[in-house]
């Protein structure tokens, strides 16, 4: 097999750039789908009206591609506020609310997850110690639900790390449109794609490790 | 004085009828042992005191204020409630457990607060275990903690149910003595329980629940020695 190591070497300072743009697009993300995912996975378990909302922005999210959201925010936001928008909007400010939108109905239902299976007697603990039901979400349940749902907070970042690589299709220079570009000036795609999946991997892999030792340390008090 | 007044207390879940009609006056400082058989209803009651289920009808008055869901919170703090399950806060500390709710709740400042729940500890007699997490501790040792949690909030009124049902044998005692102190200061207290020994040595007056009614309530010596009601006699038959 006639694998070239030079040409390898000499691609990789270019695909670190993208890489280092993956692993920040999905950090922010996912950071803002923590977040997103809190309010509407309260909100759904919620007896208001306001349960309606996050299921739709769950069901919508879950039920569409991750490309469509994509292009509907990069084409349709400045279609929809041509005002604010009027040079069109940044690939990289379009890549970032899509994906910490869809992060955030994702990590919503994680989060529902993680309040239910908190056991009942911890809620009524707190009520009959007079604790308000939002103060007994934040000191009892949440902090009770966070160290639970670590694992699948882990599985969730790993999947949009993997899954940002659709950005590219808006522009943006990440990990794979680096790719798509390195390859096409040098007609070695093999090479090129076989450093990018090594670099994809040394990132999931590092990040599991990291969820693994969280999750061991944070197992006092379960 | 009354300090808790049940009046024709109903809950219903959906269609099961779970009390029919409870009515009773707790005194001041009185000592209740409420018995009866497995799902009679007694869990449900104690439950109803603090609105941790709901009633659907009936009402029920504490120092003479009618409970509503306006009051709730109010009321919630002057009742102390221990599950028999402990359901102490896993995430904390001890220490933390306790002083949670008078800083949340009472705004206790936290020097105040912690001193108050070492003070506590001594009383169950685990001054040491402050720093421990509930996980470390035996299941009478949590029971424990649980009873100095509800005290910190200087609670008027102290709900028990099955309080020791949970626990191995040999741990039972250490929280009834708790519990018989409690009583002996002057505490007012509600305690579904098992028990009938500390029913007979503690309780002012035995309640006994069968089928989400009062059939009978007496001191423990005339309704241990003499129940009038034919159900009292057949449980009590069964248990004694
Ligand atoms: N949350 C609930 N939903 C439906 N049924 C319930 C609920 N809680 C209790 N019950 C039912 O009410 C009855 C009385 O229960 P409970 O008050 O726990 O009895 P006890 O404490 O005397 O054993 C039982 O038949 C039980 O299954
Ligand atoms: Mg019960």
């Amino acid at each position: 097999m006639d694998f070239q190591w030079n040409l390898v070497w000499s691609s990789v300072p270019t695909l670190l750039e993208g890489a280092v743009l993956t692993l920040q697009l999905t950090t922010i993300a996912v950071s803002v789908g923590v977040v997103l995912g809190t309010i509407f996975g309260i909100m759904r378990l919620s007896r208001t009206p306001l349960r309606y909302l996050a299921m739709g922005y769950i069901d919508f999210i879950r039920g569409t591609p991750l490309l469509v959201q994509i292009f509907i925010i990069y084409y349709g936001v400045p279609n929809l506020l041509p005002r604010l928008f009027t040079t069109g909007i940044q690939p990289y400010v379009a890549a970032l609310v899509a994906l910490s939108i869809n992060s955030g109905a994702y990590v919503a239902e994680i989060v529902r997850a993680g309040i239910q299976s908190i056991e009942k007697g911890q809620t009524e603990a707190a009520l009959s110690l007079g604790l308000s039901s939002t103060a007994t979400m934040i000191h009892i349940i949440l902090p009770q639900a966070f160290k639970r749902i670590i694992p699948p907070l882990g599985n969730e970042f790993i999947a949009l790390l993997k899954d940002s690589s659709l950005v590219s299709a808006i522009a943006l220079e990440e990990l794979v449109r680096k790719a798509q570009i390195v390859s096409g000036r040098t007609f070695r795609p093999f090479e090129v794609w076989f450093v990018v999946a090594i670099m994809y991997l040394i990132m999931t892999v590092t990040v599991s490790r990291i969820v693994s030792i969280l999750e061991r340390r944070l197992r006092v008090g379960e | 004085m009354a300090i808790i007044e049940v009046t024709n207390l109903h809950k219903k879940f959906k269609d099961l009828h779970v009390l029919k009609g409870i009515t009773t006056t707790i005194k001041q400082g009185e000592v209740v042992v409420v018995i009866g058989p497995s799902g009679s209803g007694k869990s449900t009651f104690l439950r109803c005191l603090n609105f941790l289920e709901l009633p659907t009808s009936g009402e029920i008055k504490f120092e003479g204020n009618l409970i509503t869901h306006r009051n709730l919170q109010l009321v919630r703090r002057e009742m102390g409630m221990v599950f028999q399950r402990f359901n102490l806060f896993p995430h904390m500390k001890v220490v933390d457990n306790i002083t949670l709710a008078p800083k949340l709740v009472r705004k206790t400042e936290p020097a105040i607060a912690e001193s108050q729940a070492h003070a506590l500890l001594e009383r169950v007699g685990l001054s040491d275990k402050a720093d421990a997490y509930p996980e470390q501790l035996s299941g009478g040792q949590q029971q424990r903690v649980a009873i100095a949690r509800a005290l910190a909030m200087r609670p008027k009124v102290m709900l028990f149910d099955e309080p020791t049902s949970a626990l191995d044998p040999e741990m039972i005692g250490e929280v009834l003595d708790v519990m018989k102190s409690l009583a002996a200061d002057g505490m007012t207290m509600i305690v579904v329980t098992h028990e009938m020994g500390f029913a007979r040595e503690v309780a002012d007056r035995v309640i006994f629940l069968d089928d989400g009614l009062l059939v009978e309530e007496n001191s423990p010596d005339q309704l241990f020695s003499a129940p009038q009601h034919p159900r009292t006699q057949s449980f009590l038959s069964k248990i004694l």
